[in-house]
Parts: C-alpha cells; structure tokens; sequence
C-alpha cells in the first residue's frame, strides 16, 4: 500500500520527464549516430558520419574557442564575486546590498544584452561620449569580438556566482580571521588558508553554476560576439536551423551534455569527507540558479 | 600533511579564542557589531554594483532621449506613448509570455509537488532514480534541452506553437518546483504526521489539513520561481515557438536582431522598474531566501 501510494504520487513527474525528457535526449543520440537526410531529418541508417563531421578543424576550433572563454569568464567572475560575497556577508545591512545584486540579475536577460549593444556599439553610450570628448574622432567598435562576449558573460553570471558564495561566507565563523592573525599569519594568510578551505563547496557550486551556463551560452555570443566568437552553442542552432544537418547538430549536442555532466558528477562526487552532496548542502545554490534561465 | 596538523591547531586554538569572545560580548552581538576591517572587498562590492546597474542606467537614460540615435537630443516621453498606445505585437507577446508564465508554473507546481510528497513521506523502489532524474534536467545546458524538444516535436509532427512552448516551460520548471518543495517538507516535523495518524486522521485528511498546509511555503516560492524562470526563458522558447507562440523575450530579440527601435529602452526602463517594484518589498525575504 505505502509502496504504491509514493509511486502514485510520483507517477505524474516520472511520465511527464519521460516523455518531454528523457524521450527527447535519447532521440538525439540515436539521431547521431544516422545518417543526414537530404532535406533536414535524419536517414534510418547507422552511421559515424557525424562523429568523423566533428573532428572539422572548424568546430574544433570552436570548441576550444568554448572551452577557453568559458575558463576565462568563469575564472574572472569568480575573482570578482568572491570578495563581493565576502562584503556582503560581513556587512550589518545584508538585505539591501543582496536586494542591490538581485535587481540587475532578475532583470530580463535580453534586456541587458541589449543595454551592453547600446554601451558598446558604434552609436552606443561609450562611443557617445568618445565624440563628445573628441569631436570628428571616428568611432571605436568595441562591440563583436571575444573579449566583449568575455565582458557581458562575466556580467550575466556575477550574481550566480555571488549568491552562493554569499551563502557560504556567511556560515563562516569571523572569529576564525581573527585567531589565524593572532597566530602570526598575515592578512593574506588568513584568508588563503582559513577562509578559503572553509567555503570550499561555496566556490564549487559558484564555479559550477558560472561554468556550465557559460558553456553551452548561446545568446551571448551571437549577439555580442558575431561569427567570429560563435561558441558551441551557435553552432548546434546553425547546424540544425540553417545547414539542417541533424545528426552533427544532435553529436554536438551529445558532446556538450556529456562533457558538462562528467564535469558536475566529478566536481560534486568529489566532496569534503562530511559533506554529503554539494547541492544537499546548498540548496540556495540551485536557487540562485532560478532566477536567471 | 604538516599543513593538515597545523590546521587543526588553529582551528582548535580559533575555538579557545571564540569561547573567550563570546563569554566577553555575547555570541551573537559580538558577531554583528564587529567593525567590518575589510575596506578592499566593501570598494569592489560598490564597483561590481556599479558595474551591474551601469546598462540599465543607459537603458533609462536613453528612453528618455527625443531622437532615435543614440546622441541626446532633448528629453521626450515619446517612446512610452508608442510603447503603450503603438505597439499591438509588443502587448501580444506580454500577453503571451504571461499565459505562458502561469500556465507553466501551475502545471509545474501541481505534478513537482505531488512528486515531492511522494518521494519525502514514502519510500519505495524507484525513489532514487525519480531524484536523480528530477536532477539532471537543471544541469543540462539549455540548448541542448532547446534542440531535443525541437527534434521530439518535430518527429512527432506536432505543430510549433504556444503549446509546445508550454510544454517545453513546464519540463524546465518541475525540477525546480521539486527541489523546493521536497526541501521545505524535509524541514518540517513528521512526529506532526504521526500525530494525525494517532487521532484518527485518513490518508486525505493528512493530505489536504497537514502536509499541504506545511507545504505551503514552499509551494509558493516554487510556484514564484518558476513563473520567473519562464518569463525569462530565451534559449528554449526560441527553439520551440512556431507561428503564435512569440514570447515577450523572443520579440525583445526580434527587436534586437532587425532594426531597433528605441522603444526597446522604454519597455525596458519599465521592465526594470517594475523589478524594483517586485522585489523592493520581499528584500527582507531575499536573505532567507539566499542563505538557506
């Protein structure tokens, strides 16, 4: 009776991710391995052809381009929201500065893509004030290279990253700074080696929820970084909407999901000996993930 | 190894020292008033901030501009006129993004909940297996979630549209919903649950006059975060629409992509205030809500 009544309660979510998605991802990895149809689809027909596609020194190239920048933006943010969640975790009015980080990130997320075409453009907000400065001066583009998709990612997923590591921060017992330099370590010391170690699954959890996002971004780059700066992302879409192959399309789909599952699955199962799971401990984590889709 | 011994006599001596302070002060007060010594981190909080709230400022900024390009030319309230008198698409997208947003959550909510009773007060063989599997969706990126549904829609012939985009809107939020919920009915008591058993109370009663009630709080931040979450999906809904499923997102990238208008601003101007507006009074919430 109890074991029925917990799987009728259940039974509603297990068909539902089934059929809309469990069902959906195993028909891209059987599309991957078939052969292209002329017109988009696929051919009922074993084939490596994608997999061999994928080896195009072009998508390699993209897909190291992927990798780098999002290294790159996960490093960055992380440097920059580790003291952020420090301040704010030490500050005596913690609900106006988190209300401070929640306005821009629950802010539409086009709309700030927008706002960063409208400060880095041609016509835009900096360059305005370039010719205000310097009447005639020609125009600088800041906008359509690496660095700039760098930029506006770092500013998308700053609050994932903050959030958590705000969390975590506030958990951590001040007293301890305070011991370490009454034990002759230096300032840097204590934070490096008291604080630090202490919010370990704060900075994995930021890591984890800044890196995976940013891996498979896709608005972003297409319309910060143009063609130069595709990431994966652009080209999964292209090559199902434009060039309709979609077998390439559903294989380097697989590579993505698989190579971000493995990366969740080692960082999270390689955990402090007390902590049982890096998002059972932090909830918020998954939370502050919420807000932002 | 060396490094792991002296660790732990810091940390025991950190304990003697926090012992003293709090006899001294009081744990909790001394906590609080302690003088923050750290000027650097507050500098880069209010930098980081600046950084933040820098576009929407130019977004505000600019709504307020007479002319179209970007030069100020004067201020007007032009645009929030052809915002709210001349822009039928635009409302019709708001209208859409809102059903979309509701229907979503509610459908989410109702089955993550259920999901979320049944895997916290029973156990039963496939338990693990549903967390796991309400796990990995939020993991996945959202393209490949986007294509996969684009793919099963389009293998089962079914026509691109609204639909599909709430379909595709309530898959992405029942792991959400889940998680919510099953974490504020893991906090609550179950003696209470027992309790009700004792006096006589049936499986419905317990339902509907105890676990529900409990639940309530959770069901409702999770019921909130999926109607947010949705009315901010881009990446899917982009894959999924077809004809009559433009989401106020997609019109927003529509806007973008071919020739803006600076309408945009003043939705967006709005659009930002009306955040303020929303989240100004649960700011007091936000601390519970991020320090869970």
């Amino acid at each position: 009776m109890k074991q029925r009544a917990g799987f009728l309660y259940t039974l509603p979510q297990i068909l539902w991710l089934l059929v809309f998605f469990l069902a959906p991802l195993c028909i891209i990895i059987a599309y991957s391995f078939l052969k292209k149809g002329l017109y988009g689809g696929v051919e009922p027909q074993f084939s490596l052809e994608a997999y061999q596609a994928m080896a195009n020194p072009s998508i390699l190239m993209v897909a190291w381009r992927t990798l780098r920048i999002s290294v790159i933006a996960t490093i960055l943010t992380i440097l920059i929201a580790l003291p952020c969640g420090y301040s704010i975790a030490r500050s005596s009015n913690q609900a106006i500065r988190l209300f401070l980080v929640i306005v821009p990130f629950w802010t539409n997320f086009l709309v700030r893509i927008y706002a960063w075409i409208a400060i880095l453009g041609n016509e835009g907000f900096i360059n305005d004030i370039i010719r205000w400065v310097a009447p005639g001066s020609a125009g600088i583009q800041f906008l359509y290279n690496q660095w700039a998709v760098v930029l506006v990612l770092v500013y998308m997923y700053l609050p994932y990253a903050i959030l958590p590591l705000f969390s975590t921060i506030d958990k951590f017992d001040f007293t301890l700074l305070d011991a370490a330099r009454d034990l002759g370590a230096t300032r840097f010391q204590s934070y490096t080696r008291v604080l630090l170690p202490n919010i370990r699954s704060g900075l994995v959890t930021a890591g984890l929820f800044t890196f995976v996002p940013i891996f498979g971004a896709y608005a972003v780059p297409l319309l910060i970084g143009g063609k130069d700066s595709y990431m994966l992302g652009n080209i999964i879409a292209d090559q199902l909407t434009k060039t309709r192959n979609w077998p390439l399309a559903s294989a380097i789909s697989m590579t993505v999901t698989l190579s971000t599952t493995i990366l969740v699955f080692l960082v999270a199962l390689r955990k402090p000996k007390e902590q049982k799971w890096v998002f059972d401990a932090d909830p918020s984590a998954a939370m502050s993930a919420a807000g932002g889709r | 190894m060396v490094s792991t011994t002296h660790h732990g006599r810091m940390r025991r001596l950190a304990m003697l020292w926090r012992i003293r302070r709090i006899l001294r002060k009081g744990g909790k007060a001394a906590r609080k008033f302690m003088p923050v010594r750290s000027p650097a981190s507050n500098l880069i909080y209010w930098a980081v901030i600046g950084f933040l709230f820098l576009p929407l400022f130019v977004l505000v900024f600019y709504s307020f501009n007479a002319g179209r390009q970007a030069q100020w030319q004067g201020f007007s309230l032009v645009w929030y006129q052809r915002l709210v008198m001349d822009s039928p698409e635009l409302w019709r997208a708001f209208t859409n993004s809102i059903m979309i947003a509701g229907g979503s959550a509610l459908m989410a909510t109702a089955i993550g909940t259920l999901a979320a009773i049944g895997t916290t007060r029973y156990s039963f063989r496939l338990r693990s297996t549903v967390a796991t599997l309400s796990f990995i969706p939020m993991i996945l990126p959202e393209i490949v979630v986007g294509v996969s549904l684009l793919v099963f829609f389009a293998g089962i012939s079914l026509k691109l549209g609204l639909f599909t985009v709430w379909i595709a809107h309530t898959t992405f939020n029942i792991p959400y919903v889940y998680l919510l919920v099953s974490a504020r009915l893991e906090e609550s008591d179950p003696s209470i649950i027992e309790a009700a058993k004792d006096l006589g109370a049936n499986e419905m009663q317990i339902l509907f006059r105890i676990i529900l009630p409990m639940a309530l709080p959770g069901i409702l931040s999770a019921f909130l975060t999926a109607v947010t979450l949705s009315l901010e999906d881009f990446v899917i809904t982009f894959f999924v629409t077809g004809p009559g499923g433009t989401t106020l997102p997609l019109y927003i990238y529509s806007m973008i992509r071919f020739g803006v208008s600076p309408v945009i601003n003043a939705l967006s101007a709005v659009m930002v205030a009306g955040t303020v507006l929303l989240v100004y009074p649960a700011r007091n919430f936000l601390k519970v809500f991020a320090a869970r």
